[in-house]
Order: C-alpha cells, then sequence, then structure tokens
C-alpha cells in the first residue's frame, strides 16, 4: 500500500530523515514512535507530500508519488493542533473534503451526518469550531480527514493534548474505529501507550532512522538496542559480559535466559525481575526513593557500589525509603540486547 | 518532486504576482521620476551630475535642508512624547468611551493635510481663536508646524504601538514580577524590548512623514519655512527650475530610501515571535491616582490639541448665518470655478473610488507575494520600493505624470484615469503595508490542512486565506479610499482646471483672498472631513485589531 524507499530530508545540513525504508500493507494499523526531534512529523508530511524530499521515494499502491502534489494524493492528514478551518462551523468543516472532490451537495449532508454519528458527535453541525472542547476538536478533526475516504489515514499525535482519561477512551474508540473501516493508518505518537494500544505494528524512530519495527509485543518484550529499551522507560540499562547464562555487570553476576547472545552486550532488567529480599542476601542496597504506579510500587535502589536500580514490588511490600535491602534478579525478566 | 523542483515553482508563482504590481510601479513610478530626473541633470545631450554639489551648496538650499531635518526630528520626539502616553491608554485601560476615543485619534490620519492646515490656522493664526481670545498668534513660528505634525502623526503611534501593547500577554509581565522584579523593572525588562521595535517602526513612520510634509507646511511656514517638499513645489510651479527641483528629488529619495531600509527592516523583526493574546482579556480599569492622572493627560491632549482646530474649523465655515458659506458652493461664481465648488464632492468620490480598485488589486497582489514564507531578500526588497511612493514626495508624483504621461507611447493628459492613477499609487503601500500582517499570520498548516484535504492552491488561496483577510480587504480598501479621497501633493498638479477634486478646490479658494472664499473653504473642508470621518467610523466596526498596523 505504502511503501518508503531510502526517503531522506535534510533541514540545512541535518538529515530530518536518513534514508528511511518502510512498507505498510492495505488494513494495517502503523504506529511511528520516537521523542520529539525524531523526525516523525516530517515523515508524514514527506508521505502528505507537503515535505518535498532530497532522496528517495514514497510510492502510494505501486505509484511513484514524486511530482504528485499534496492535494492529488488521495491520503488524508490529521494535524496536530487539529487544525479545523476556525471560520467553518462543524459540518463546513467535515464537508470541506468532499467539496473540494466534487461531491454532490445532497450526498455530502448525507455523508456528514453520517460521520458525525460515527465519531459520536451527532447534530453538532452548526456548532462554531471554535466553541468546541478539546475533545471534540480532535472527533471533528478525524470526521474531516475520514470524510474523502483516504486510501491512507495519517495522524500526527492524534491524542497528544487531551487529558489522560480522555485519550485513554478515545485510543480504544480509534482502535474500534480503524478495524471496523479496515482503514490504512500511519500514525505518530511519542506517548508509547498510546503506540502500543493503537497499533498492529510500531516503528520506534530515532534520529531520522528506524530503530526498530515489531508488533507491540515483540517491541516490548524484546527492544533492539539500548535507546529502544530507555525510551519505552526502562531505566535498567546497563553493559554486561555474557558467558553461558551468566552476565557480568555492574550488578555482579546476572542469571540470563539460556541461549543468549554471548560476548559484550547491553542488558535489559526489567523492574518485575528484581525480587527484593532481606538484606545481606543477593545484592544490598538502600532504598532510595519510591514511586506509587496505581498497580505497583517503584522501588529505586542504591546499590553500595554500581548504578540505580529499579524494582516493581506489590504495594503492601514496599519498604521504606532509607531502608536496606537485598535484591536477587529473575532470569526470565532479562534480556540481552544487541 | 524534489526540493529543487519545488523551489522553482515557488518562484514562479511569486514572480507571476509580482508582475502586475511591478509593471504598474516601474509605469506609474520609476518612470516618471527618471523623467524628472533626466530634465533636470541633461541639458544639451549631455549629464550633468556637477549639479547636485552646486544646488546643495547653495546657503538657501542648506537653509530648506537643515530645517527639513529638524522639524522632522522635533516633530517625531513630539509626537512620540505626546501619542507613547495615549498608546498605553487606548491598549491597557479600560474605561467608558474608549471605542470612541480611538475613532477621534484615528480620523486627523486620514484628514487631508490642506483641512488641517486651514484648520490650525483657524486656531493659531492671524483672526484666529487664540488671537481673539489673548492675543497669541504661532502661525509666524514653528510651533505651528510641529503642533500639526502631532495631530497628524499622533494616530500612527498610537495604532502601530498601541495595537501591539494590547495584545502583549500580560502574564509575561507577571512572571517577571513573580521572579522580583518591580513593577517598572518588569516593565522595563519585559514589556519595553518587545514594544521596542514598534515604537521604532511608529517613529521612523512619523520622521518620514513629517520630513516629507507638504501641506501643513505649505499654508503653515509662511515665507520663513519650507521643507524640501514645499521648495520642490516653488522651484516647479513658482521658479520653473526644474534642474533644481530634479536635483533636490535626488537628494529627498536618498534620505526617504534610507529611512525605509530601516523600516523594513524594523517590521521584520517585529513580525517575529511574540506571543499574542486577545486585546479583550489585556484591559483593566484604571487604578490608582496615577493612572487615573494619565488618562485625564491624554483625554485633555486629544481636545486641545486633535479635536479643538477641527471644532474651530467647523464653527468657521458656519460663520455666515444660514449656512451661507454651504450655499455658496452650490453657485458657479465664475471666477475661480468653471462649476460649483460642491461638484468636487462628486469628482471627488468618482476618483476614489477608481483609485481604490486599482490600490486594492495592486497592494493585494504584492502583499499575496510579499506573505509567502519563502519570500528571498529580493522580494522583500521589494517590499521597501513598494512604500517609495508614500515616502517620495507626493509633488514628485503628480510633476513627474504631468511631464512623463503626455506623449505617446502613453499619453494619458485626456484620460480621467490620470488623476486615480496616481492617488492609487500614494494608496497602494496601505493596502500592503495594511494586509501584509494579516497575511502572514495566516497558519501555514491550514493551508496544508486544505491541500491534503484536496484543495488546489488556488483554492487553497480561495477558502483559506481569503475568507480570514476578507475583513482586512475591506479596511485596506477603506484606507485607499481615505487617502486618495485627501490627496493633495499629487492631484493638484495633474487634476483638471474643471474638474478639480475636494482638496484642491479648498487650496484654490484657500489662495484667493476674500471672507467668502475663506468661509467656502472651510464649509467645503468641513464636507470632507465629515466624509473621511464616516469611512472611517465604518472601518473602525469591520476592523480588528490584528488588521495591520495604521
Amino acid at each position: 500500500m505504502l511503501s518508503l524507499k531510502s526517503v531522506t530530508v535534510r533541514f540545512g545540513g541535518r538529515a530530518v530523515l536518513d534514508a528511511v525504508d518502510l512498507e505498510i500493507a492495505e488494513h494495517e494499523v502503523v504506529c511511528v514512535l520516537g521523542p520529539s526531534g525524531s523526525g516523525k512529523s516530517t515523515l508524514l508530511r514527506a508521505v502528505a507530500g507537503l515535505q518535498p524530499l532530497d532522496a528517495g521515494r514514497v510510492s502510494l499502491a505501486g505509484h511513484d508519488q514524486g511530482g504528485v502534489p499534496a492535494h492529488q494524493r488521495g491520503v488524508g492528514l490529521m494535524f496536530q493542533d487539529h487544525q479545523l478551518f476556525p471560520q467553518r462551523d462543524v459540518a463546513a468543516n467535515v464537508a470541506f473534503g468532499l467539496r473540494m472532490h466534487g461531491v454532490a451537495k445532497a450526498e455530502r449532508v448525507a455523508r456528514v451526518g453520517e460521520l458525525l454519528d460515527m465519531v459520536g458527535m451527532p447534530g453538532a453541525d452548526r456548532r462554531a469550531v471554535a466553541g468546541l472542547s478539546g475533545g471534540e476538536q480532535q472527533r471533528v478533526a478525524l470526521a474531516r480527514a475520514l470524510a474523502p475516504r483516504p486510501r491512507l489515514l495519517m495522524l500526527d499525535e492524534p491524542l497528544g493534548q487531551l487529558d489522560r482519561s480522555l485519550r485513554e477512551r478515545l485510543v480504544v474508540e480509534l482502535r474500534e474505529l480503524f478495524g471496523r473501516l479496515g482503514t490504512t493508518v500511519l500514525a505518530v505518537t511519542h506517548d508509547q501507550g498510546e503506540a502500543f494500544a493503537l497499533a498492529d505494528r510500531v516503528v520506534v524512530m530515532r534520529d531520522g532512522r528506524i530503530a526498530q519495527s515489531g508488533t507491540p509485543l515483540e517491541v516490548w518484550q524484546r527492544p533492539a538496542d539500548a535507546f529502544v529499551a530507555r525510551f519505552l522507560g526502562f531505566e535498567n540499562v546497563v553493559p554486561a559480559t555474557v558467558v553461558g547464562a551468566v552476565a557480568d555487570s555492574p550488578w555482579g553476576k546476572l542469571p540470563v535466559p539460556q541461549g543468549a547472545p554471548q560476548g559484550d552486550r547491553t542488558l535489559l532488567v526489567r523492574p518485575a525481575g528484581v525480587r527484593l529480599v532481606p538484606a545481606d542476601t543477593g545484592l544490598t542496597c538502600t532504598v532510595a526513593a519510591r514511586t506509587f504506579k496505581g498497580t505497583h510500587v517503584a522501588v529505586h535502589l542504591q546499590p553500595g557500589d554500581g548504578p540505580r536500580l529499579e524494582a516493581a514490588c506489590a504495594l503492601r511490600d514496599a519498604p521504606e525509603t532509607g531502608d536496606r535491602v537485598g535484591a536477587e534478579f529473575d532470569a526470565a525478566e532479562i534480556v540481552v540486547l544487541d | 518532486m524534489t526540493a529543487r523542483g519545488r523551489d522553482v515553482r515557488g518562484s514562479a508563482v511569486r514572480l507571476g504576482l509580482l508582475a502586475l504590481p511591478a509593471a504598474f510601479f516601474a509605469v506609474f513610478f520609476a518612470w516618471p521620476v527618471a523623467a524628472i530626473v533626466a530634465r533636470g541633470l541633461r541639458t544639451d545631450g549631455a549629464w550633468h551630475p556637477g549639479r547636485i554639489a552646486d544646488v546643495v551648496a547653495q546657503p538657501d538650499i542648506r537653509h530648506v535642508l537643515w530645517f527639513t531635518c529638524w522639524q522632522a526630528l522635533a516633530s517625531t520626539a513630539l509626537t512620540l512624547l505626546l501619542a507613547l502616553p495615549a498608546a498605553f491608554v487606548l491598549a491597557r485601560l479600560d474605561f467608558p468611551g474608549r471605542q470612541l476615543l480611538r475613532a477621534v485619534v484615528t480620523i486627523p490620519f486620514v484628514l487631508p493635510t490642506v483641512v488641517a492646515g486651514s484648520a490650525f490656522l483657524a486656531l493659531v493664526g492671524h483672526g484666529g481663536l487664540l488671537d481673539r481670545l489673548w492675543g497669541v498668534r504661532l502661525d509666524t513660528t514653528v510651533w505651528a508646524i510641529l503642533l500639526a505634525h502631532v495631530f497628524f502623526n499622533y494616530a500612527v503611534v498610537v495604532r502601530t504601538v498601541g495595537g501591539l501593547w494590547s495584545q502583549l500577554d500580560p502574564r509575561q509581565e507577571e512572571a517577571a514580577r513573580m521572579l522580583g522584579a518591580s513593577p517598572w523593572g518588569a516593565f522595563r525588562k519585559v514589556t519595553l524590548p518587545a514594544l521596542a521595535p514598534a515604537v521604532a517602526a511608529a517613529a521612523l513612520m512619523v520622521f518620514l512623514f513629517t520630513f516629507t510634509s507638504f501641506g501643513v507646511v505649505q499654508i503653515l511656514g509662511g515665507p520663513t519655512f519650507s521643507t524640501l517638499e514645499v521648495e520642490i513645489y516653488r522651484q516647479t510651479s513658482e521658479v520653473f527650475d526644474l534642474s533644481t527641483a530634479a536635483v533636490l528629488t535626488l537628494v529627498q529619495f536618498a534620505a526617504v530610501g534610507a529611512v525605509l531600509v530601516v523600516h523594513a527592516w524594523t517590521v521584520r523583526r517585529r513580525e517575529t515571535a511574540l506571543r499574542l493574546v486577545d486585546p479583550e482579556i489585556t484591559a483593566r480599569r484604571p487604578r490608582g491616582a496615577g493612572q487615573r492622572a494619565l488618562l485625564a493627560g491624554v483625554l485633555a491632549t486629544v481636545a486641545l490639541l486633535l479635536v479643538l482646530p477641527l471644532a474651530v474649523l467647523v464653527r468657521r465655515s458656519l460663520d455666515a448665518p444660514g449656512f451661507g458659506y454651504y450655499r455658496a458652493l452650490t453657485r458657479t461664481d465664475g471666477g475661480t470655478f468653471l462649476v460649483a465648488p460642491v461638484h468636487a464632492v462628486w469628482t471627488s468620490l468618482q476618483y476614489a473610488v477608481a483609485a481604490t480598485v486599482i490600490a486594492v488589486v495592486i497592494g493585494g497582489l504584492a502583499a499575496a507575494a510579499l506573505a509567502r514564507r519563502d519570500a528571498g531578500r529580493l522580494v522583500r526588497g521589494f517590499d521597501a520600493l513598494l512604500m517609495l511612493p508614500l515616502g517620495v514626495s507626493a509633488v514628485t508624483v503628480g510633476f513627474g505624470f504631468l511631464i512623463a504621461l503626455d506623449e505617446p507611447p502613453l499619453d494619458l493628459r485626456q484620460s480621467w484615469l490620470l488623476v486615480p492613477l496616481a492617488q492609487a499609487l500614494v494608496g497602494a503601500p496601505f493596502v500592503v503595508r495594511t494586509m501584509l500582517p494579516v497575511l502572514r499570520a495566516v497558519d501555514l498548516r491550514l493551508r496544508e490542512a486544505a491541500a491534503v484535504l484536496g484543495a488546489s492552491p488556488w483554492r487553497v488561496w480561495r477558502e483559506v486565506d481569503l475568507p480570514l483577510v476578507r475583513r482586512a480587504l475591506v479596511v485596506a480598501a477603506g484606507f485607499a479610499f481615505a487617502v486618495s479621497l485627501g490627496e493633495f501633493g499629487a492631484t493638484v498638479f495633474i487634476a483638471r482646471p474643471d474638474n478639480p477634486t475636494l482638496p484642491v478646490a479648498v487650496a484654490r479658494l484657500l489662495s484667493r483672498p476674500g471672507d467668502l472664499n475663506y468661509g467656502q473653504a472651510m464649509a467645503l473642508s468641513t464636507i470632507l472631513m465629515v466624509v473621511c470621518a464616516a469611512a472611517l467610523l465604518v472601518l473602525e466596526r469591520l476592523r480588528t485589531d490584528r488588521t495591520g498596523e495604521f
């Protein structure tokens, strides 16, 4: 459906997109995940035809899009801050793309009604966009982008500015909607929770390059490298030397799964893989801080020697700040990266 | 598409938009000016650039140059001193009658210079109000000129500085206060730097307007005071020394060009990255004795300097019993005019409509080209070029028209279009200045959103830009209308004797002795003032503070 071949965009001398290759299949929902400045938005703009390429090519359904201006590409783009037309009401915003495509008035009215129903805003036709809440603007922007039935729908930080509870509800709605419509979707976000909840496949970007691509589960379970692991929120990432099923790390000798890659590696220890035991057993640490995470408590441990270590433990078992505890490690929650 | 391909296409669009304005300015501005220069500096088939040094060395010319500069500086300083408090009051204080005050302040700016000149004459001149009350006459001193210049340019400062001031986010100052700054310190460190480019731009505009002042100095200056502009007029129409006039034009060109380059630079700086908010939320009720005193002072200044001269003007126009001066306007006296003076109202309106259409088309196209984000240095240079007719003496424009457009290939001497064309030349820069900030403020991504939804570039402009700038377009048209209605310096040269415009008719009446002529001039001025003020009040209802800088 969408194919990017060594797409490169430079701003000044800096490559914002650096030879990016990406394939998206029909009906697939792909989420590009990365920190700000990693080139995510530029990727969308390049596909939309809003950003000229310095090298490479973008193809849609097998056709090279070089020289095709944005308004003839037939893709939809939902902007980060929605960019609803301020001087038009809700219905006129949604109908805009239909008008541009020469759809007859009666059909437009029917389709607008249908779309507003679909995004959960029936009867909002005549409302002014200035009076809409953030969530409502998001829904109208989605309806507007969907109206001309784009071959590919792109979303730039679709839920970025909304508050948390609304965001979580809308992620579910979006996921259901895309499943029902069978739309091909390319979304970008900096929020891993959003990406994992929305996507069939997650693409992690770093400095204009793709760092990892895979299903949410694959990416979560086996981050490709230290950058991806840290970006996903893992703090326990250290260099280690692996020999057999043992890794020599700053936290001492840790067990690793059978068949792990050997030699000088980077080690990821999931917080769930750090068990707290009485002091003087395992690695002796002082509790430096604890933060409440809802389902569990994240305990930050300071070993006598070496970097800090994060452990997840149940609420009632959590030690107090300043306590001395021991830490033991579970091979199943340790990943050898690279 | 490659980045290079996009660049080439962008340039093509820009050049296409600029083609018409560029051609217009080449034919109706550059060519006439070139014709004047050639006529002045070229005799017997040879150039005589040495004439410049000769002319500038003449003692009376040096006196004119010196006076032009120092009166412009003094007028600018005086205007800033008196108008900056008003900018604050109108931007930050909320009080009953605020809208009315805003309108009153702006009216003088769109009034013809002749009207203002005679209004001040009626106030401070021989037999004027002050003369009759206390025997005070200022028309033989430079103060009359300076005060009339403040009268005109008060609005420039209030609009330019106050417009920005009302949109500065007050929370910026609050943030500085929370970090330990005193109220004065917060103003000095936060607000003043943000305002500085606007103050500089306003000061430059005032300097430009007063440096090229014609009507005011012509009427109030008497034989003692003469600016470059008046001297150019005198040399061409009284002394018939075209050569000297041409040299003076060149000197004026150089000075105005320098000021405009600096102005374009400050305007660009002003348009960068300030956090602006809705002006409605920044105004507060006056608090404390200081703010109330400031408000009172501003109201008193406006009353004495802006309202009183106009009131005296109206009063003088009613001196004859039973609207005698007004009724006299409807009669042909056979001497001064071939038609009844009141006919000038109709002539002026027709000319103004035509000039407005031309100015809006030319200025609108230029603004659209200049607003493009990829506009290069060349295009931005055109921005300053467009301002040139505004700054260069209107007399030059008018006289240039007369000598350049009276022979083939372009003989417009008999065409009624000649006057609207000259007036459009003066009005177009206002259109550009009004449209440009609004066009630049249209969010680029709004256009992209429309493009992605299938709108071609032309439809993007129609569907996104036009609805957002429609209001600015109307405001720009209004300004162009008011400017051409009051245009005097250029029109006085090219208006046909049987078809004078309002300002030309006023000047002609003033130049003749006798109470009836003076009274008719006052009556006609009053009519002109009412038309301009009415146009302005309509604009005031339409405009938001985001539209432009005048």
